[in-house]
This record gives C-alpha cells, structure tokens and sequence, in this order.
C-alpha cells in the first residue's frame, strides 16, 4: 500500500519550514519521523497534498540543561533521546518512555516533536511527559510560545498547537533524584500500550484511559492526602473514559489503570 | 561414515543471504516484459447484493488500461465447489456479479502500466452494495435465517457423523463436558500471494505463482479455465512461507492468466498484507464441544467430540478438516469409547483452508483439553491421568476407534521422556512453593501428549516422483515433485542422493516447481515430503545403482553381483579386485544414466510426542509470558537433524501464537478487525523463550527411510500445552478453562468468575 | 523529484515520485529486490535496511527523505571475494533461516543490534528484534545466529560501506 500522490518540500531552518507551513496551508502536513503520518498515509486515512520534510533541521536536534530544566529540540530522535546521558542523569523518566516505544528501527526514525504533536492517547511519550510536568515551546508566526504539557493534548489527535505552529522543543524540570515508574501493558513487547501508568514526584499519568493521555488526579490528591499507595492507586480510574476495543474493555482498562498505577508508585516509591 | 543424520548447513543459503531469494514479486523474466499490473477492488461488505460498479472515473485515471468486472468474464464457468459432497449451488463467481460474500470478495480488476497507479485507480471504482445481514459464526450459520447461496437452501456445506448416542456417557463414574472454541486464524506467511502470466503466440501460457505445489496448481488452474494442463507451464518460484495456505491455486492466479489473455499482455499482481488478510485463506475456526467420562481412579471410559467447522463464505479445503478432526480425535488415547461428529457451515467471511496441521491441531487441542478436565475434576495430576490411558507402546499397528491405523508408537516413553527433561517434579514443588507464598506471579505447568497423521492421501495418493540423473561430469541433478518453501529439500534429497551414490552433495542439483521439468507431483503439505518425496530420491538411487550396475557388468565383463557401490569412486567396484571398477560419471559418458521412480507409500505415517510447556502468569493482570517449551518430536529417522529441529522450532511458534496471541475477528457485521500486521498479534521473538527439544526417533516401517513427518508436529503439541500451562497456573484459584487466545483480559476475568463463585459457595 | 541516494557504496541520481517508499526505490529503481515487503503497517521489519548507519524500515521512509544517504542493504554486505559478513555467516551456521523472506530485513536489524551492543543476552537479542517479524524459525536459531554473530566481534555490528552504524 503506498500513499496518494503529494507534493514534497525539504525546509532546512524552522523558519522555512514555518514560511512552508503558512504558504500551504491546511493541505499540508509537516513531515518529521514519519511514523505516524506514512503509515496513516499508505493506509490512505491520511490524503496530504503538501509534505514539508522538517527532518533535517539540524537547529531542532538538542538536549540542554537549561536552569532547573532539560530543554530537548523537537526533531531528537527518540533512540537519541533513550541513549543521552545527560536525559539519563537528569530526567530518567523521558529516557525510558522513549525507549518504550516501538522497535528499534521505529525509535530510529520517530521524532520527539512528532510524538507530541500526534497526539496519540496511548503513546508513551507523552504519557512520561505529563508526569514529569514541564512545558511544549511552539513556534508560529506570531513568534514562539510555551503550552503547559498539562493543556497540550486536547483530545484524540488533537493538540493546542495551530495548524500554523510546529512544535520546537519540549522542556522537562530535572527529576534526575526522584524515584520514577512506568508499566506498560501490551499483549506483545513492542505493541503500542492497552494501558499504561507513569508515575514520578507524586504525579501519575495515564496512556489509553481517555481521548488523550491524562492525569490520575484523583490518585494524586490521595496520595497528596497522605493515602496509601495502594488506597491511591485504587482511584487511578475515577474520572477517566476509557474505551472498549479488541485489546480491552473499558472493564478491563480501569483494572489495569488502577493495578498499573500502584505498581508504578511502588516502583517509584522503592528508588 | 554416512552423511544422513548429520547436521549439514543448507546449501540454499549462501544465495538466500546474499542476493536473497527469488520470489514472484522479483522476478524480472524477459517473458514478463511490459506487464501490466492488476489490482482487485474487494468488497468492503460482508453481505449483500450487488447493485452496480462504475468503472468510469477509474477508467480515465493515469496508466488504466482496463478495468474488468463480472460482465467481461463471458468465458469462464463459475468456481465449482472444490468437493462433490456440497451443495453444487455453492459456486463462486470470478468477480462478484449480484451478491457480495465476505469483505474481500473480488469486485474488479484494474489493469494498470505501473504498480502505483493500480491504487489510485481501484479507488475511483465505484460500488454500490445494497447490505444484507452477515453470517458471523458457526451459531449464526446453523440457524440458516440468513442464507449465503439462497439457492442452496442452507449454510451447511456438509455433516459428518451421527449424533452422539443417548446412553453413550452411561456408568460413568464422572463426566465432563465444556464447550471450546478453536479460534480462527490466519497462517500470514510472510510472502503474500503474488502471480503472473504471460502467453505464448502458440496459445500456452507460463504462469508464475507463490504455491505448495506447482503440479497440483497447474490441474486447478486447467480445471478453472477450462484448458489442457499441458498448455500451461506452471513455475514456482521462491515460495516466502506457506503453512497450508498456498496448498493448490487460488483463484486470483487463475484469473491473472485470464486476464493476460484478455488484454493480450502479461499481467503481474502481488497482494498487499491487507489484502492477504482477507483474501488468503483461514485456518482452524471450529466450536468444540468435548465430554469425557470415566472413573475416579483416573481411568476415562469414554469421550465424545462434536463440533462446527466455520468454512467461510466459499467452500475451500475447510469443508473436509472435519474429517481429519473426527479421525485424529482419540490422539494417543485407549479410551474403549470414542464418538465424534463435525458439521461444515458456510459464513460471511474469508474462506477457511488448511493452515499448519490442518485438522489435526483442532483434535489434539480439544482431546489434550478434555483431559485436564477431567483431571481437575477428580483431583488428580495431569501426567498421571495421561499415563493411565495412553495407548501403551506398540510396534505393530493400532487400529482406533475411529479407523486411524497408526504404524508404531510409545507414548508413554514420549511423555516421560519430556516430563524428565522439563524436571515435572522440581517445577510442582516450585509451583506449590508460590501458591503457598501467594506469589503475583504463579506458575503453570502444561502438558500434552499428541499423535498426528502425516502423508496421508491429498487427492494424488500416497506417491511422489523423482528423476535422478548422474552427468558425464560427474554431477548428478535430482528433480523432485516435492515443492520446499524453507523446508530445505535442495540440501536434504542431495544428502540421501550422495550418501548412495557417493557423489558429493555439492555436485547435486535439487529441481523443483517447474511444470515442464517435473509434470509429476504432489507438492510440500501434510508434512508428507521427506517420507514420499525424499523416499523417492532413496528409490531413485537404488534404481540407479541397478542400472549402472547392468552397464557396468558388462562394461567390466564381471558378474553383476560381484558388483559393490564404491562411495570414494562414486560408482560400482568389482568385490575383491582392487582398482577395477567404473565411475556411474563414466558410465552416463556412455550412454545417460537417468532413472524415472514414483515411490508409493502404502499409507501415512503417524509422528507422535509430549510437550512441556512452562509459564509464569500475573495473577492480577491476567498476562501469561511463556518461560519454556519442552518438547518431544519423534518423526523417526532424522535425515538432517538442523533442518528437523528448525521446523520443530517453526511450529511450536506457531502453536505457542495461537494458544496465547492470534485470533482473526470479524465484527457483528462481517468486518474483519485484523487486517493488518498492526492490528493482528503475529507472535513476535519476545514472546518467545528459546525451545528445549529432546530427541526421540522411532523409525517407521512405512518407508526405506524410516521417516515420519515433522513439519506440523510442534504446531500441534505446543498449543494445547501452553493453553493448559495458563489455566493451570490459576487452577488453584479456581480456574477450569479459559479459551484460546488466552488472552490476559479473559484469564482475568476468569480469575474474578472462579473467585466470586468461590465466595458464594463460601457464604 | 531528483533523489541522490548512495546505495551499497554505489551513488545515482534519480528521478522519482515524491511518494516513493524506499522500499520500492530499491526492489524497482536500482533493482535491489532482496529487501522484502510483508506488511503496510511498519510492523514486520522485512523491509529493513540501514541508512546512515541506523536500522531503519524503508516501507516508512520516503526516497526523497533518503535524499543523500548511504544506505546498505543486504545485497551490500559481503565481500568482493563473496567472504559472508558475520551475521549472514552465523544465519547460515546456525540455520537462521527457512523460506527466507523475513532473512534481508532480519540479517539488517541484527546488524543494528549488535551495532548497539555488541555482547547482548539471549532476552536482549529478542527485544533488539522485536520489530521484525518470521513465520518459519520460530525466531530460535535467529537468535542463536545473532549469539554467534557476536561473537565475531566489532565487525558484526558493521557494515562494509563507508559509514558507521551508531551505536
Ligand atoms: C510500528 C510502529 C510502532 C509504534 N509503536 C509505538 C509505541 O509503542 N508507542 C508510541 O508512543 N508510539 C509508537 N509509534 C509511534 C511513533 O512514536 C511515531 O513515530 C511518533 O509518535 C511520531 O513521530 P514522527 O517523528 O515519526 O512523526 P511524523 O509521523 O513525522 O508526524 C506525526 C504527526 O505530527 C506532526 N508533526 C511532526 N513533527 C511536528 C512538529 N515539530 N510540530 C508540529 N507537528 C509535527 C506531523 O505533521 C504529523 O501530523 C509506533 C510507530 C510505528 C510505525
Ligand atoms: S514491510 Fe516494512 S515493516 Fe513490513
Ligand atoms: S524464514 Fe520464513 S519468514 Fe523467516
């Protein structure tokens, strides 16, 4: 299966790529990993008339320690992102979702930007992200600006970033110290997660448990209370809308959110 | 010393790894010069009638050749259905004409200059399908409220056997019956199906296509179109994986021939893995019910199958599974009583075929099933509740209830010798150790023992050609009716060729899969290969020999029995004078030195064996992960024991992937969830542990080889084991059954049921 | 579009559709047909071959995203001499391979693990070819053949061509 027909831009600068974005229009789609949008595309659930290859922006590829935060550039590759040492050190967390997520040959070619700006509600990434806190730099023609992680995802593949703002970078406070946890569940090790829970510093987020990945707010309020782990973890579910398909029913889900959660608590809790 | 049993690296990969094989899709034959490329538009509804397909829009798009529907196949019959028991009303159209039968059911053709624009255009047909309810299911079909072929009158393809009798289960001190589902799934060998066809000015056509059996292709591709068989040259290229499922033709290949004698071009199709998962054939898919009975010290008194075989929405080898399951149903057991009864029904979905086992699996799994059952139920271990009733060991052959004459067999060896290699005791002491620590992760010990039917008759006999030839040059060239697709034919039947003749294997060439080289043949399936087709390389040689040894006799002026084979000479010395002889390369210098055989086996083979299979499950999230397989496969003699324990490897995958992983799904509409690689859980390498197999070889008497079949063998012990390993680390929790897949959301669940009921019962 | 594309040591130039997967870049514009297509949905690593010294699955990369790469393939990977690269060599040894369909794409991941670890455990073996799918071994003696593989050393993690996969 191969996709339809589209015509190709290569940009070099965000610049360009933002020039690009602004002459296309709503036809286009920017192009980062491409593995999310080609493989919608050869599907033909995507149907683009204009990609705008930001691949090879070599501005957008970094990680830097800036201030209390990890700033990382939205074109780093997520194997890049897995292996830094300085993701390691300082936000152990980010580098363990992105080493989640896929295969090998798939973390090779994926992008941190991409990730965010897909969207998906069962990705890792974003899952580790919305524990961690921090916030998205996106940048459009009225100059740059910085979503709180917590209001970036606005439903199913949906972001707060316009359709004339690509996503820069994504910024995370340096939890290098803190205990983390992260359990994915699949039926296969590199399946996308039927459930996933990733807790650190008292906060939990949730993969697959709503149209976006969300936040166990009402185990972060226990557990701010002084609740158990286990009291907590048991609330994981509340106040999320989980679906019903092939992998899991909604039944099925709110058990693992809530067995996931406090596993990942205690794991945090153990470090 | 002889080279058979010996661990000889293949010959065909040093060209597989570096320039890789050549499959349908890459081929780049001159004859297929300016192909077109044709690309099926499939219906996107399960069921309903066909009310119009505008071809307009598609017809103008860039390089669209042509676009056919149903109306251009003036010249075809319909597919008549493949065995004379069904209902003749059920035929399959070349392309839809007024009704739809499954998603995927082939609407039109579109014929297009290159690959890409074939998409494009298939997009731009547009059908217009008026929908009518699908038949989802075997319980669905059997109501025959919604008919697939009206004219039919019913969804039922066949029925095999009576009911089971009344008093059947009577005196029996205990009896249990459930009710299994042996899942539908697909057999994804990863080369889709791919075809091409190019005719001759003079009215013959060559046909390419990825199959099981280029012999057996070619007479279904005569039969559907109506032609001589010898007007078409059949070639099997590299086949990329099988498992059943490329057994025979499909009809797509035919059409292609079809079609590039209709637009006077050669035409080149190769499906997409989307396709393929709706287009290719299914495997498995029967509801089960099993009952046994017996007595409280373990000894079963009698058991009972009875079962629905989804066919799909055509009638393809499906239809006759039933049998192989009835006849297998028994396995290795000497209950007295043994019944079973299956029914064949038609539904909108894709068409069921064989897939690895064919009929076989459905029988193992529910028999090695009912027999845990019915150990749980009186409390008593699994192994001992096997040993008590297997067959005990016998060289002579058993005849079943069922009519199954296996040729030799020692099951309880087979067990033993598996439960030793696994340490059965150590891993319930372990077991017992975690239940009594309530341990999140427990563990599960699975267990079966299986016999299976290989070589048995597949509509050619129990035959299988072959041409040996030694060359002046001293090289030899085997052609063989056997059609390998990765079971590494080109290295074992050049191995049984030098190990007679003395010639050295890499001066044997192994030819297969080409209709005017081979016209003879009944192609690689039923894991009947090494015991015909590699036999009858073995009675190729020894015809050779014979013959040389007639030429020889009177090359040297000496008696033919003081003629000995001399392996060093690669020829025939005289006994006691040494120095004299002659080479079989000098005799072919002669005169050609070529001997024609067709070895006919008088009957099938019966491989047998045990496995072990390990699992740790969390308890609270249902997930099973598979720690160890250990497996006794004993299919006799071994020729090549790396290429033996590679398909052992290949199939307890396969077996391991249904029990926990696979299943194809339809909606309550007809549409398939599982079309895609993404979507459909093909068990991947993490999965997997690495196997344990432990040798056991019990050489049959069926052929000069002492082989039995081996290529469906871990298929059919493995999965039963694993499914009984995961119920069996819950048992304690109350757990009896959970069905295949046994996927963690239904061990879960049936954690929660087994737990309530316990608390009721505890109230 | 023109893409300039460095394929087993080999540049061209070609023109080509924006929407040309790499895959069918190399099977029909240089006619490299040992790497495979199995699936549509980057799942069954056939396909794989490695760019810039990074396995990748080249059904999810467009040529034109290849634009002046060095990419490797299967067909690049022994010697002149036809000297087996030790991945190929230990798949042969070892058996790692049947009807052969899923062998290019799985002899390139393997390359890849080993490229990034060199020594690796049985369980990281798996994991390292997670995204690669085989219907025939069962994935038993593929692994034992990346077991072998490593123990070749360095070169196993390599490929001929002038780059270096990244480790
Ligand atoms: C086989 C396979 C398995 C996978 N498994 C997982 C998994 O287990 N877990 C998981 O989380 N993910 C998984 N993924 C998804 C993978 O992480 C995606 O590649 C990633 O989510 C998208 O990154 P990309 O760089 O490839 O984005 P692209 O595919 O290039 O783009 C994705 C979307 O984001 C937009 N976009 C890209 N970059 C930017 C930017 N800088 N600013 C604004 N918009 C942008 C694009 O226009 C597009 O709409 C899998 C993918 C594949 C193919
Ligand atoms: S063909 Fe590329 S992953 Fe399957
Ligand atoms: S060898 Fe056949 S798919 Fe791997």
């Amino acid at each position: 299966m191969i996709p339809t027909a589209f015509d190709y831009v290569k940009v070099r600068s965000v610049d360009e790529a933002l020039a690009a974005l602004a002459e296309h229009g709503e036809d286009a789609k920017l192009l980062a990993g491409g593995h999310s949008l080609l493989p919608i595309m050869k599907l033909r659930l995507a149907i683009p008339t204009v990609l705008i290859d930001i691949g090879g922006i070599p501005e957008l590829s970094y990680v830097r320690v800036e201030g209390d935060e990890v700033a990382v550039g939205a074109g780093t590759r997520l194997f890049e992102i897995e292996r830094d040492e300085v993701v390691r050190a300082e936000a152990p967390l980010l580098s363990h979702v992105a080493g989640r997520v896929g295969d090998p040959q798939v973390r090779h070619r994926a992008t941190l930007g991409g990730t965010v700006a897909h969207s998906d509600p069962a990705s890792d990434v974003p899952t580790g992200l919305l524990a961690l806190g921090g916030s998205v730099v996106v940048q459009g023609p009225a100059g740059r600006r910085s979503i709180p992680v917590t209001a970036c995802w606005t439903g199913f593949f949906e972001t707060d970033v316009a359709e004339d703002e690509m996503v820069i970078e994504v910024r995370v406070p340096r939890t290098g110290s803190s205990g983390w946890g992260y359990e994915k569940f699949t039926r296969r090790e590199n399946d996308w997660a039927i459930v996933a829970a990733a807790a650190v510093e008292g906060r939990v987020a949730l993969a697959n448990m709503a149209g976006t990945v969300v936040r166990a707010t009402a185990t972060e309020e226990a557990l701010a209370r002084g609740a158990s782990v286990a009291e907590a973890a048991a609330l994981a579910d509340q106040g999320t809308s989980p679906s019903s398909d092939m992998h899991a029913d909604a039944e099925y889900r709110r058990h693992l959110a809530r067995l996931l959660t406090r596993r990942a608590l205690e794991t945090a809790a153990a470090a | 010393m002889s080279i058979l049993g010996t661990r000889v690296v293949r010959t065909e990969d040093p060209l597989f790894l570096t320039r890789g094989a050549v499959y349908t899709d890459d081929l780049t034959d001159e004859r297929l010069t300016g192909a077109l490329h044709a690309t099926f538009v499939r219906s996107q509804v399960a069921h309903g009638r066909l009310l119009s397909v505008d071809t307009a829009a598609a017809l103008e798009a860039p390089g669209v050749v042509a676009v056919v529907t149903a109306a251009d196949v003036t010249d075809l019959v319909d597919i008549p259905p493949p065995f004379p028991f069904i209902n003749a009303a059920m035929t399959r159209p070349w392309l839809a004409s007024d009704r739809v039968r499954f998603v995927g059911d082939p609407i039109a053709v579109v014929l297009t200059e290159e690959r890409y624009q074939g998409e494009d255009a298939a997009e731009m047909v547009v059908v217009d399908v008026d929908p009518l309810p699908a038949v989802v299911g075997t319980a669905a079909a059997a109501t025959d409220e919604v008919l697939l072929f009206p004219e039919a009158g019913t969804n039922l393809l066949a029925a095999f056997g009576e009911p089971v009798p009344e008093d059947f289960f009577d005196g029996c001190e205990v009896v249990v019956t459930q009710a299994l589902v042996n899942q539908r799934v697909a057999p994804v060998p990863l080369e889709s199906r791919a075809a091409a066809a190019a005719w001759d000015p003079d009215g013959r056509v060559t046909v390419w296509c990825t199959n099981q059996g280029a012999q057996q292709a070619r007479g279904q591709l005569g039969d559907w179109l109506e032609m001589d068989p010898d007007l078409i040259h059949l070639i099997t290229p590299d086949v990329g994986g099988g498992f059943g499922a490329k057994i025979g033709a499909d009809p797509e290949y035919a059409f292609i021939a079809w079609l590039a004698r209709h637009v006077g071009r050669p035409v080149r199709w190769a499906e997409s893995r989307s396709e393929n998962m709706i287009g290719m054939l299914h495997g498995r898919a029967q509801d089960q019910v099993v009952t046994i009975g017996g007595r409280r010290d373990g000894t079963v008194e009698a058991y009972s199958l009875v079962f629905d075989q989804d066919c799909g929405a055509y009638p393809r080898i499906g239809a006759v599974l039933p049998t192989l399951t009835m006849l297998m149903a028994p396995g290795v057991y000497a209950f007295p009583k043994v019944h079973a009864q299956g029914r064949a029904l038609a539904t909108t979905t894709t068409s069921i075929g064989a897939y690895r086992g064919a009929g076989r699996p459905e029988a193992t799994a529910a028999v090695e099933r009912a027999v845990d059952l019915f150990a749980a139920e009186i409390g008593m271990d699994p192994a001992e509740v096997r040993r008590k009733n297997l067959v005990p060991a016998f060289s002579a052959p058993h005849t079943t209830p069922m009519g199954a004459t296996y040729d030799n067999g020692d099951y309880t060896a087979a067990l033993d010798k598996a439960l030793e290699a696994a340490g059965y005791d150590e891993l319930r002491a372990e077991q017992a150790r975690r239940r009594e620590a309530g341990d999140v992760r427990q563990l599960g010990i699975g267990l079966s023992v299986y016999v299976e039917i290989t070589g048995a008759d597949n509509g050619a006999g129990t035959k299988e050609a072959a041409e040996l030839e030694v060359h002046a040059d001293g090289t030899a060239t085997v052609l063989t009716g056997t059609s390998p697709h990765g079971q590494g034919h080109a290295t074992a039947w050049a191995m049984i060729a030098s190990d007679q003749l003395g010639i050295p294997m890499e001066k044997i060439t192994v030819l297969h899969g080409d209709t005017d080289l081979v016209p003879q043949g009944g192609g690689t399936m039923g894991s009947r290969s090494l015991q015909q087709g590699g036999a009858a390389v073995h009675q190729a040689a020894d015809e050779l020999i014979e013959e040389a040894r007639r030429r020889a006799a009177e090359r040297l002026e000496v008696d033919p029995t003081d003629l000995v084979v001399d392996l060093g000479l690669a020829g025939l010395a005289v006994r006691g004078t040494p120095g004299a002889g002659v080479s079989f390369a000098e005799l072919a210098a002669e005169e050609r030195l070529l001997v024609n055989t067709v070895f006919n086996a008088d009957a099938p083979t019966f491989p047998f064996g045990a496995h072990v299979a390990v699992v740790e499950l969390d308890v609270e999230s249902g997930k099973a992960q598979v720690v160890r397989v250990v497996t006794v496969d004993d299919a006799g003699t071994v020729i090549n024991p790396l290429i033996a324990e590679g398909q052992r490897h290949g199939g307890i995958a396969q077996g391991v992937a249904q029990a926990l992983l696979e299943e194809v799904l339809y909606d309550e509409d007809g549409n398939p969830t599982t079309s895609t690689l993404a979507d459909y859980p093909f068990v991947s390498a993490t999965e997997l542990p690495s196997f344990e197999l432990v040798e056991m070889a019990t050489p049959t008497p069926m052929n000069p080889l002492g082989a039995k079949g081996i290529g469906e063998a871990g298929t059919i012990g493995s999965t039963p084991a694993v499914q009984n390993a995961v119920i069996d680390a819950a048992a304690h929790l109350g757990v009896r059954h959970v069905d295949m897949p046994v996927t963690p959301m239904r061990v879960w669940r049936a954690i929660q049921q087994a737990g309530s009921h316990a608390q009721q019962e505890g109230n | 579009m023109q893409v300039s594309i460095t394929v087993n040591g080999e540049q061209r130039t070609d023109e080509v559709e924006p929407r040309l997967l790499l895959a069918h870049y190399l099977r029909e514009v240089r006619g490299l047909r040992a790497t495979n297509i199995g699936c549509d949905s980057t799942s069954c690593g056939a396909c794989t071959v490695i760019v810039d010294g990074l396995s990748v699955k080249s059904c999810t990369v467009l040529a034109a995203q290849a634009d002046g790469a060095q990419v490797t393939t299967l067909e690049g990977l022994a010697g002149a001499d036809g000297e087996l690269h030790p991945v190929q060599a230990a798949f042969r040894a070892e058996h790692g391979l049947q009807c052969g369909f899923c062998t290019p794409g799985m002899v390139m991941a393997a390359i890849g693990v080993l490229a990034d670890n060199p020594d690796p455990t049985d369980r990281e073996v798996r994991e390292g070819l997670e995204g690669n799918l085989c219907r025939c071994t069962g994935y038993h003696n593929i692994v034992r053949a990346v077991l072998t593989a490593a123990q070749a050393g360095p070169a196993a993690g390599q490929v001929p061509q002038a780059q270096e996969v990244q480790a």
